[in-house]
């Protein structure tokens, strides 16, 4: 049952708040800059995605191609979909390291498991997107560019 | 009743041609002709319009492929559905069913004819142009009852109904408001409505009563949204719901009528509220010589369809802005509020007429 005193007092807060919610669509309306649609094809060559985007993974590289991965394979067994391989190889010395890290992109989520369960942190998730293609075997990839290495 | 906005073709035809009669039947084929061209020339504009509208509330952009910032996509979006097949489901009372579409189709255009876009702008000088429209506007109700009844369907007769219960609810405070402008104006021609606002822009019906005008134009706002079945008032075609309301069985040509009334409509209602308090063609004068000669160098019929096109960028707000109340609220809005307020603003109205306070 709705009382004399709310009636009167709905009628002043209900077009205040009305008010309210034409001042938010009108500071929209006026203000283009706020605008987030990407015209993606047109602006691919500006196109920045962010930084929590998660394309395929990647092994990271430095500038001597040399990466911080010692083929633990934790990796390995985090991955849900066992997208991952980490094929390890013996150096001159005898060491266990990374012979090849075989990557699986069409059975992947990215999901970015590997990505936080690496204790060395040398994975992370890359920022392309266009991976699109006819030919199955592209997607089968070693993300390490040395063999041996370490 | 006159016939007769003057026009240059048939007073040639009945002067100089052997059968002056023919006047009458060229005068009526251009009358159909004006209609047809504002009403039908409008609705790409404002499907464009609105998309647009709608999409920068959103932070979005909207059409942007087809032509120039899209303006090309509502052509090949009537084209795609001109040409789409139409077909009726099993089992609907197939003469009603494709009745309704026409009929909604005819209310709009008999709105439109009425309505003055210039000082030679218009098809037909009705002297009780007001009362004319709140009879229309009876048919357009008509149509969607129709249509939902004739549909087959539980939705669509649901939907009818509700729009039923809610157009009626509304027409009653809409005459109201209208009545009170015909009371302060003192004449139902739309016309002579317009010519006791001529003057500054502080002659308008929305300026000239002091408080008591602006109370009128945002009450008529109100109750034309709902008139019109738009959002935040389309109870009828409440997607989450009712799937689209009264029009979920119509394809094709069935439903470009239905959404072209939606359209005309707005014009319509538009073009009445800028009539009734924002001075209809008269250009917007403001009292200083200079300025206003520029101001009067622009055709009447610019300064009408700026007007409506101002009142139709309202309506989209309204649309995209607020929520649509539950059909309850929605009377309750109507019978407890609006009706009493506008009641009160006719007294009121009654008042400053009897008093001498209005012009």
């Amino acid at each position: 049952m709705m009382t004399a005193s709310k009636y009167f007092h709905a009628m002043i807060t209900g077009p205040i708040s009305l008010l309210k919610g034409m001042t938010v669509t009108l500071r929209y309306f006026f203000n283009p800059g706020r605008i987030v649609t990407e015209q993606y094809p047109e602006n691919k060559a500006t196109l920045k995605m962010h930084d929590r985007f998660r394309g395929r993974v990647e092994l990271i590289h430095n500038e001597e191609n040399l990466h911080a991965c010692t083929a633990c394979g934790i990796c390995e067994k985090t991955c849900p979909n066992n997208s991952i391989n980490v094929l390890s190889t013996k150096n001159i010395a005898g060491k266990k390291v990374l012979g090849k890290y075989l990557y699986r992109m069409d059975t992947c989520t990215q999901c970015g498991f590997c990505v936080e369960s690496c204790p060395f942190g040398c994975l992370r998730m890359a920022h392309d997107f266009e991976m699109s293609s006819a030919d199955k075997q592209t997607f089968n990839m070693t993300l390490n560019k040395t063999e041996g290495q370490g | 009743m006159t016939f007769g906005i003057p026009n240059f073709i048939g007073d040639m035809v009945r002067e100089y041609s052997p059968w002056p009669e023919l006047a009458l039947g060229i005068n009526v084929i251009l009358a159909v002709i004006a209609v047809l061209a504002v009403g039908i020339g409008s609705a790409p504009i404002l499907i464009y319009m609105e998309r647009k509208v709608c999409a920068h509330i959103q932070c979005r952009l909207g059409p942007m492929r087809l032509g120039w910032h899209g303006v090309l996509q509502t052509v090949a979006d009537v084209t795609k559905l001109l040409f789409k097949e139409v077909y009726s489901p099993k089992g609907v009372d197939t003469i009603m069913y494709y009745l309704a579409p026409m009929i909604s189709l005819t209310a709009p255009f008999f709105t439109l004819a009425l309505i003055p876009f210039g000082e030679q702008w218009q098809v037909i000088d009705l002297d009780f142009a007001v009362p004319a429209i709140i009879a229309i506007n009876g048919l357009g109700l008509f149509a969607i009852l129709l249509g939902g009844w004739a549909s087959n369907n539980k939705y669509s007769l649901l939907s009818a109904l509700r729009s039923g219960a809610q157009m009626i609810s509304y027409e009653v405070s809409f005459a109201v408001i209208m009545l009170f402008v015909v009371m302060i104006s003192g004449s139902a021609s739309l016309n002579d409505i317009i010519a006791t606002q001529s003057g500054t822009v502080f002659d308008w019906w929305i300026f000239k009563l002091p408080v008591l005008g602006f109370v009128g134009f945002l009450m008529f706002m109100c109750i034309s949204t709902a008139e019109l079945n738009r959002a935040p008032f389309d109870i009828a075609e409440a997607e989450q719901e009712l799937t689209a309301g009264f029009h979920t069985e119509y394809t094709g040509t069935a439903f470009a009528m239905f959404y072209l009334t939606e359209y005309i409509n707005i014009i319509g209602a538009s073009a009445l509220g800028s009539i009734f308090f924002l001075g209809g063609w008269q250009a917007p004068l403001i009292g200083i010589e200079s300025v206003d000669n520029i101001l009067l160098a622009v055709p009447d019929l610019v300064w009408m369809f700026a007007k409506i096109y101002f009142l139709i960028w309202l309506y989209m707000m309204f649309r995209w802005t607020w929520l649509r109340p539950r059909i309850d609220q929605l009377m309750s809005f109507e019978w407890k509020f609006l009706l009493p307020l506008s009641l009160i603003l006719l007294a009121l109205g009654a008042v400053f007429t009897a008093m001498g306070w209005v012009l």
